[in-house]
Formats: C-alpha cells, sequence, structure tokens
C-alpha cells in the first residue's frame, strides 16, 4: 500500500489530499502513469515529488508504506 | 509559547516570540524579516488569501534552511514561523528571526532565508480576488520549471 498526497491544485483536480494504492512497489514514472491514467488533467509532471517528505528524483522506487507527495511550485512567504 | 524554532501554525504570529527563539549573548544583531498580505498585486486587488502547507515536511525544509544558513554564516541562529489558513490584508504570513555575531551576516542569512522559502519549502498560497480565485506557483518568476521541478542543485 503506497500513500499519495496532493496539495494546492493537485488536491482541487483529486477531490481529495489523500489517495491509497495497493501496490507494493513502484518506479516514480510508473506512478505518475498510473495517476495520469485515473486524473488526465492532473499536472504531475509540473510537479516535484517527495517520498517520506525528502525530494526525489524519477529514478527513485516508491515502495509499500512510502508517503509520496505531489508539490506543485510552492509559493511560501 | 512553542519553543520549536522552525513552525508551520494556524494562529497569528507573534513576532516577539520569534525574535526571543534567537536571542544568544554572542549575537551582535537580531535581523527580523515579517512578511505581510498585500493587497495590490500588478494591479489586481487581493481580498484575502488562503495558505496551505505540506506542515510537516514544510517544517523538515525550514529546518533544513536553518541547517544551510549555520553553513554558510557560523554562529547564526534562525526562527521562522509560517502562518497557514485565512489571512486577510495586512495580516503577517512569514517571520523569520536571524541572530548572529556580527549585522553584515544577518541582512544577508534573512534574505537567503526567505528566498529558499520560495524554492524549497511546500506552502502555497491562493490568492481569492473580486472576480476569482488563482493558487500562486512559482513566486520568484525567475524560474519557469522547465524539466517541471527546480533543478537538483536548488533541493
Amino acid at each position: 500500500m503506497i500513500k499519495v498526497l496532493f496539495f494546492a491544485e493537485l488536491e482541487e483536480i483529486v477531490g481529495s489530499r489523500e489517495l491509497t494504492i495497493e501496490k507494493e512497489e513502484m518506479t516514480v514514472p510508473k506512478l505518475k502513469e498510473f495517476l495520469k491514467e485515473q486524473f488526465p488533467t492532473l499536472p504531475v509532471d509540473r510537479a516535484m515529488m517527495a517520498i517520506n517528505e525528502e525530494y526525489v528524483e524519477e529514478t527513485d522506487i516508491v515502495k509499500a508504506n512510502d508517503i509520496v507527495a505531489f508539490i506543485p511550485p510552492v509559493s511560501g512567504g | 509559547m512553542t519553543e520549536k524554532l522552525f513552525l508551520i501554525t494556524n494562529e497569528v504570529i507573534s513576532i516577539q516570540e520569534v525574535v526571543d527563539k534567537v536571542v544568544h549573548p554572542n549575537a551582535g544583531a537580531i535581523n527580523t524579516f515579517i512578511g505581510t498580505v498585500r493587497e495590490l498585486t500588478k494591479g489586481k486587488k487581493t481580498i484575502y488569501l488562503k495558505y496551505d502547507a505540506y506542515a510537516s515536511m514544510a517544517e523538515k525544509k525550514l529546518a533544513q534552511i536553518g541547517d544551510e544558513i549555520q553553513e554558510r554564516w557560523p554562529n547564526t541562529l534562525v526562527a521562522i514561523t509560517h502562518r497557514i489558513g485565512r489571512l486577510d490584508i495586512t495580516d503577517i504570513a512569514v517571520v523569520i528571526a536571524v541572530s548572529t555575531p556580527h549585522r553584515a551576516d544577518s541582512y544577508d542569512a534573512s534574505r537567503y532565508a526567505i528566498e529558499r522559502i520560495k524554492e524549497i519549502v511546500p506552502i502555497w498560497k491562493k490568492e481569492h480576488w473580486e472576480d476569482g480565485e488563482e493558487w500562486i506557483g512559482d513566486q520568484l518568476e525567475k524560474t519557469p520549471y522547465p524539466t517541471g521541478k527546480p533543478e537538483e542543485e536548488h533541493l
């Protein structure tokens, strides 16, 4: 089980902040593909990705019990 | 009063509380940056803002900024509090307090902190205007993320 978090406009598109995917392991591109199938307008490629609260690269693997977050361009301050 | 140096909160920020966290006998300067909600942006009138955050990660990233500042400007203390939720015009969104042995570094480190917040800290602002609303991204406006995200050296 992989937990995925969405924020800002991504959260509004998904309609929820949190989503659970019943998989044991996924590469980052696979996960993005999976999400784009469910939410075709979701701008996952414009967002940064974090696994367990650390930014990651395309080559990373998402594993069961990881918390993945899609982080659109930030605007704090 | 909370002792957390790096904090995301729903409450009104007490400037004094943030400043108090960096008071130190070896400090010769404390620089305080206060980020407030502006009414006009490029001629467009904001009614109010909503800030949201990935709070646990945001606090970690604020702490990372504190570490980066420690490395660049040794013997510096940093405290940052960012408010989320609904903020009205003139409300305080963020307070950064930096104490350093000498004054020049306090300005530089404070500037560094706010610029880094706009790069790596997962906090988002939604503008509410008279005629609509929109999540604001890439506030620096100097880095359209051509690859869809900041380059690795920015993280």
